[in-house]
């Protein structure tokens, strides 16, 4: 919902704090979920995070959240799909060249990211590519495998 | 400034040392002479010969060409093609690539495709929405954004591999350039989403339309204090407003552009509406250059190609220079080429 949208990108750093907590619960859960299997996991957990992501932020599940990255505003809303900053065709009041009614995602994402800690260096961060395959999937469990399980032939560990 | 080693068209220059590209853009930038680019118009046409015709009247006045990608999501002639026609007579083109109508399968294919050709800049876009254009009923693809697919275009170039990560035999050799909107909002985010750009592989900047000089001194500085200066080319995007209704519907309706009050009113107010508007871009050329950090000029004289000549003459920014163009070095030796006019 759009008012929702906005007001969790008001409420930016909140939203990060919960968000730290549910990753630090997830991923000491590793061995839990391991246990269960996160195949047959991961339709239910996505399930949940579709319920509460879209209505918090609109969430599109791409399958690889962005939202700590994004000053919590969705950047799969923009029409243009844009994970990296705002186009050149923002209008002169905040709002979408595409959707005149709607506030450029990327101009609640700048406003959000200053209200948060880690969010505010996080935004100047480029994100590659979109998985396309990932979408659909849950976001919570894959970076909570990749998190408790770092890549064990990689020489020095990538630190997330 | 003229170079030993012209081409032979369609043949490309050796690579200097330092330089990523063969192409004549970067050396003119690398060697910190001012550049000058222009956009040209592709045409609604399958003939060849409109897209000469239409380079030809920038002869002897800018150093490479920008073939539009779809611009305002429009159909015309595809970036690639005029490209490559561009490069058969030896031009310099950059070739627009927009993330609206192509995957990533389609978009390297046309790097490596463009570069076979003789394309030595590529400039990543993420493009117009469809809805502003002639299609509005066509689908938006948007698989990577211009960040992400300057990106993989370094990729290709430095680590000779695709994006899945398989090996290609022979990197393009590419000078890869992304745009920028200096007057855009948010205001205080733009020199960071250059910063973005830079480091997601960016080399050079063509800027959107510039009617606010003040505005763009202010951008610089934040440039400069992020410390980019040095470490990206900046061309200034500018064009001659053809009267002062044209440039009351440009803002109005063309998202990203900014003109402020003060140009609309002083060509109001001229008799020649026309010429004043080149005036204009004239005096917007002339303060931009003496800014700190900017490289050159980017014209979009859209609808107005044939005063490019005029503007870049009268600006004095060439410095006496002749860019190179199809038969320079001969007109010496012969009597001066006809020009056919568009």
């Amino acid at each position: 919902m759009y008012a929702v949208r906005r007001w969790s990108v008001r409420h930016a750093r909140g939203m990060e704090i919960f968000y730290a907590a549910v990753e630090r619960v997830f991923v000491a859960l590793h061995p839990l979920w391991t246990r269960i299997g996160y195949e047959r996991l991961d339709k239910p957990v996505a399930a949940v995070e579709k319920l509460v992501k879209g209505f918090l932020f609109d969430c599109q599940m791409c399958g690889q959240c962005a939202l700590s990255s994004t000053g919590m505003s969705c950047p799969m809303n923009c029409p243009k799909n844009l994970r990296n900053g705002p186009c050149g065709g923002v209008r002169a009041n905040g709002n979408c060249e595409v959707k005149p009614d709607m506030r450029c995602v990327w101009v609640e994402a700048f406003e959000g990211s200053q209200r948060m800690v880690e969010g505010k260096e996080l935004i100047k961060v480029v994100q590659i590519a979109v998985d396309r395959r990932l979408q659909g999937r849950s976001t919570l469990l894959r970076i909570a495998r990749l998190k408790a399980t770092p890549p064990a032939t990689a020489a020095p560990a990538k630190t997330v | 400034m003229k170079f030993e080693d012209e081409p032979v068209p369609g043949y490309p220059l050796p690579i200097l040392p330092g330089h990523t590209s063969p192409g004549r853009l970067e050396r003119v930038l690398r060697s910190g002479a001012f550049a000058i680019t222009s956009e040209l118009d592709p045409p609604d046409s399958a003939d060849p010969e409109d897209v000469y015709r239409r380079a030809r009247v920038f002869d002897g006045y800018v150093d490479a060409i920008n073939a539009t990608d779809g611009s305002g999501a429009n159909c015309h002639m595809s970036s690639l093609a005029v490209c490559s026609l561009l490069t058969r007579m030896g031009y310099a083109p950059v070739m627009q690539i927009s993330c609206r109508d192509k995957n990533r399968i389609a978009i390297q294919g046309d790097i490596l495709g463009g570069a076979a050709m003789g394309v030595c800049n590529m400039l990543c876009l993420t493009g117009d929405g469809v809805q502003s254009g002639d299609h509005p009923q066509a689908k938006p693809v948007f698989d990577l954004d211009c960040m992400s697919l300057l990106e993989i275009g370094r990729g290709l170039r430095d680590d000779h591999k695709f994006q899945s990560g398989r090996k290609i035999t022979f990197a393009p050799r590419v000078f890869f350039g992304a745009a920028a909107n200096p007057f855009g909002l948010p205001f205080e985010w733009r020199a960071e989403r250059l910063a973005k750009k830079v480091q997601a592989g960016a080399q050079f900047i063509q800027t959107q339309y510039c009617y606010d000089v003040p505005r763009l001194r202010e951008f610089m500085k934040k440039v400069e204090d992020l410390g980019l200066l040095g470490k990206v080319f900046m061309l200034v995007g500018v064009g001659p407003l053809r009267s002062a209704k044209a440039g009351e519907w440009m803002r109005t309706n063309v998202p990203g552009i900014h003109i402020p009050d003060s140009i609309i009113k002083r060509v109001a107010g001229a008799e020649k509406q026309a010429a004043e508007g080149r005036q204009v871009c004239i005096d917007i050329i002339q303060e931009v250059r003496e800014i700190k950090g900017i490289s050159g000029i980017h014209m979009m004289a859209y609808r107005q190609e044939e005063s490019v000549a005029e503007i870049i003459q009268k600006s004095g920014v060439l410095q006496g220079r002749v860019p190179w163009y199809p038969g320079r070095d001969q007109t010496a030796l012969q009597t001066p080429p006809t020009k056919e006019t568009a």
